[in-house]
């Protein structure tokens, strides 16, 4: 890690430790907008990392981006930075001038075909873009639709539709935005092609999920690891009991294997999304979760399960993140087809790339 | 708490040369019939022939100094060439012990003597070792150790014995953990040494205990009256407990401990990829990503090694892991293909997927049982 990554870590540390706190949290699932999170952030630079500065982004590498994304999976920050961030890297990657303001992105397959016919004065749009995060916060959302004789990417305002709020097992923002047969006028077209566009941002997306899971695996343990020492039950600590250290023991592998597992999908997405590798990370952290959040609640016992205490902040969060940007199965699915594709000389071969 | 993160290791286009070479050599001794992959070949597959063959070729010793035989490569570079010898399932238990951990023992703390007298004969694959730990009444609680020697003049003389010491009856020394002091109980780690045991030595009695499948690698060995020459000390007198607890990052963290089953998993891939079933294939893709995963943090904990840095709590996380990995293989592939599991089957995955089975009770109890394991893990988590 270089001194500049080192330094934007300890900025972003310090911002979430005393923003984020559980009442922020808290507040934004009432509906509540992050504004004074989301502005120190941005008055610190943190939002067009990962963008050349040619393109108004700061400079920084993707490896930047995610130590960032990272820290906001761990402290549970409820704004749309990752959106932003995948929204501005497919912008730049278009060669389009990117935001420093809140920006969504639509999942890929959600968009429920949106279908747009230019007018004289703009674009009649109709169709639906599903579940997307944060939409109603959002100043401009990126989605794929069609014309009739292209594909092309949507940038537009969510206002322009009809928004149906929702939210996802953490009460993060999931909303509905509907367009039906509406003239816009505000909005930017870009044709592309659709099979780039998606893979790109299937690829940054389960990155940025699986850097955020790392980080909350992380919190997970460092919550567990903390109540072990201060709890008491039958004259001693938790942590002196056998069966509650095994169990602190296994999530404690699962924490470091999300972490290794994490490391290197940053790794292969910088040398150019390669799939495979970010496919097993997705699987493996995909996993952990679905190990690690009970142990943790086991631990914790009852007290856990409240709402009083953090520790849902977190596991509900990681609940909703594995199913985002592919399943265990559809990861499964993909690199099963990578190795039809590429194991002819064998699994040791194809798993060591070489 | 302990850190639990791990360094970002690109292999290099040197590493992948060294790669290249070794998985070239494995091949053409497979196709020659020389060597017969199987399971769990580093506790296993014994080829005396084998391992002098490695040694010929510089495989053996590779990060030891010139002077005592070895080959000033990196950690990475034997990560590399150990690994492929693993995957391929290739003979290698002779000199594994030898290689990985009286190697580096001896040159942390062995006199120059002992350096020059056993590291170029271990790199060379002629001279093979044991560990001595466990004891009848000494499992998991190692520090209840038993065997004594006691001093007189010139050197030492050692009763007791030792169980389920591996390759003992192949092995031409082993480097025996002992009381040299009567045990104190309040510091039951104190007063304990290492001394190197020549097994050929009188007094020295190796009996065979017979795996539950009928094969001999474990064994027992018994010391009466078993004279040892001061010079055949390692490291300090009552030192031996922390020595020996310095080898265990080495002994817990590398590919043996999530590759044993490896063959197996290749001949399901190589099966359901023959069949085409990519369906099946995905059922397969968790384990690959966990071995991946595993893999990388291993490779990681090398790289730390090589830095001086001894990382023991990842180390014990990635046994306790990657034990419960190889024992899974087996549990997935049955499911998978149909087959006939038997020791004896001319068929490569029946006969992979029977020694994939009745080896894996072993694969979580050698070298730190999982309960061992976790208590150590936990113990660093909240860092007491």
């Amino acid at each position: 890690m270089n001194d500049i990554t080192q330094m934007l870590m300890q900025s972003t540390t310090k911002i979430l430790k005393d923003v984020c706190t559980k009442e922020l949290v808290n507040e934004s699932e009432q509906g509540i907008w992050a504004a004074k999170l989301w502005c120190t952030l941005a008055d610190s630079g943190m939002i067009t990392v990962g963008v050349p500065e040619e393109l108004g982004g700061n400079g920084c590498s993707y490896l930047d981006a995610f130590s960032i994304l990272r820290l906001a999976g761990k402290y549970s920050a409820p704004v749309p930075l990752a959106e932003t961030f995948l929204g501005n890297w497919l912008l730049a990657d278009l060669g389009e001038q990117v935001f420093d303001e809140p920006i969504t992105v639509a999942y890929p397959g959600s968009e429920n075909g949106v279908y747009l016919q230019k007018q004289e004065d703009g674009w009649v749009i109709s169709g639906k873009a599903n579940f997307v995060p944060w939409a109603r916060f959002a100043k401009r959302m990126i989605m794929l639709g069609r014309t009739d004789s292209e594909d092309v990417l949507v940038l537009i305002s969510p206002e322009q539709g009809r928004i149906e709020h929702g939210k996802n097992l953490a009460g993060e923002a999931r909303d509905n935005v509907i367009f039906e047969d509406r003239l816009v006028k505000e909005c930017r077209v870009i044709p592309v092609d659709a099979k780039t566009v998606v893979n790109k941002l299937l690829y940054s997306g389960a990155v940025a999920r699986i850097v955020m899971m790392a980080g909350a695996l992380e919190r997970l343990l460092e919550l567990c690891a903390t109540y072990v020492t201060e709890r008491t039950q039958f004259g001693k600590p938790l942590h002196r009991f056998q069966a509650v250290q095994h169990q602190l023991a296994l999530l404690a592998g699962e924490s470091a294997a999300a972490s290794t597992a994490a490391d290197y999908a940053v790794q292969a997405f910088q040398n150019g999304f390669l799939s495979q590798e970010i496919a097993m990370s997705k699987i493996k952290i995909n996993e952990a979760v679905g190990a690690a959040s009970p142990m943790a609640h086991q631990i914790h016992g009852a007290i856990g399960f409240t709402y009083e205490h953090t520790l849902h902040q977190t596991t509900r969060r990681l609940w909703s993140w594995r199913d985002e940007f592919g399943t265990e199965t559809e990861w499964s699915e993909k690199l099963a087809e990578e190795y039809m594709e590429n194991g002819r000389d064998g699994l040791w071969p194809f798993l060591t790339r070489s | 708490m302990k850190s639990l993160q791990l360094p970002v290791v690109e292999l290099s286009e040197e590493i992948r040369k060294v790669r290249r070479e070794i998985r070239e050599f494995i091949f053409q001794e497979l196709e020659k019939g020389t060597i017969q992959p199987r399971c769990d070949s580093w506790l296993s597959g014994y080829s005396a022939e084998f391992s002098r063959m490695l040694g010929e070729r510089g495989w053996i010793g590779m990060t030891w100094p010139k002077r005592y035989g070895g080959h000033e490569r990196s950690s990475i570079e034997r990560y590399v060439v150990i690994e492929e010898l693993l995957a391929a399932g290739a003979p290698v238990s002779a000199h594994w012990i030898a290689d990985r951990q009286t190697g580096p023992l001896l040159l942390k703390f062995g006199t120059e003597h002992q350096k020059e007298f056993f590291l170029p004969q271990i790199a060379k694959g002629e001279c093979f070792f044991a560990i001595g730990l466990s004891e009848p009444n000494a499992g998991s609680d190692l520090a209840a150790v038993s065997s004594r020697a006691v001093k007189v003049e010139g050197g030492w003389v050692l009763n007791g014995s030792k169980t389920w010491t591996s390759g003992a009856h192949h092995a031409h020394y082993m480097i025996t953990l002992c009381r040299t002091s009567p045990m104190n109980p309040e510091k039951r780690h104190e007063g304990m040494s290492q001394l190197l045991v020549d097994l050929a030595a009188p007094g020295v009695t190796i009996r065979p205990i017979e795996l539950m499948t009928g094969e001999h690698h474990f064994n027992e060995v018994f010391f009466d009256n078993v004279f040892i020459p001061d010079e055949m000390v390692v490291g300090q007198i009552g030192n031996g407990w922390k020595q020996g607890m310095a080898e265990l990052a080495y002994e817990r963290s590398g590919p043996e401990r999530f590759l044993s089953t490896f063959p197996l998993l290749e001949e399901l891939l190589r099966a359901l990829r023959e069949k085409g079933d990519k369906r099946l294939i995905a059922q397969v893709s968790p384990m690959l990503s966990r071995l991946w995963t595993l893999r990388q943090m291993s490779i990681g904990i090398a790289n730390m090694l090589e830095q001086g840095v001894t990382p023991d709590l990842v180390a014990a996380l990635v046994k306790d892991m990657g034990t419960k990995f190889e024992q899974q293989v087996a549990e997935v592939a049955r499911l998978l293909v149909a087959c006939s599991p038997s020791i004896t089957s001319s068929s490569q995955f029946d006969k992979f997927m029977a020694e994939s089975i009745l080896h894996s009770p072993g694969f979580t109890l050698r070298g730190g049982t999982t309960e061992i394991l976790r208590g150590i893990v936990a113990k660093g988590v909240i860092g007491q």
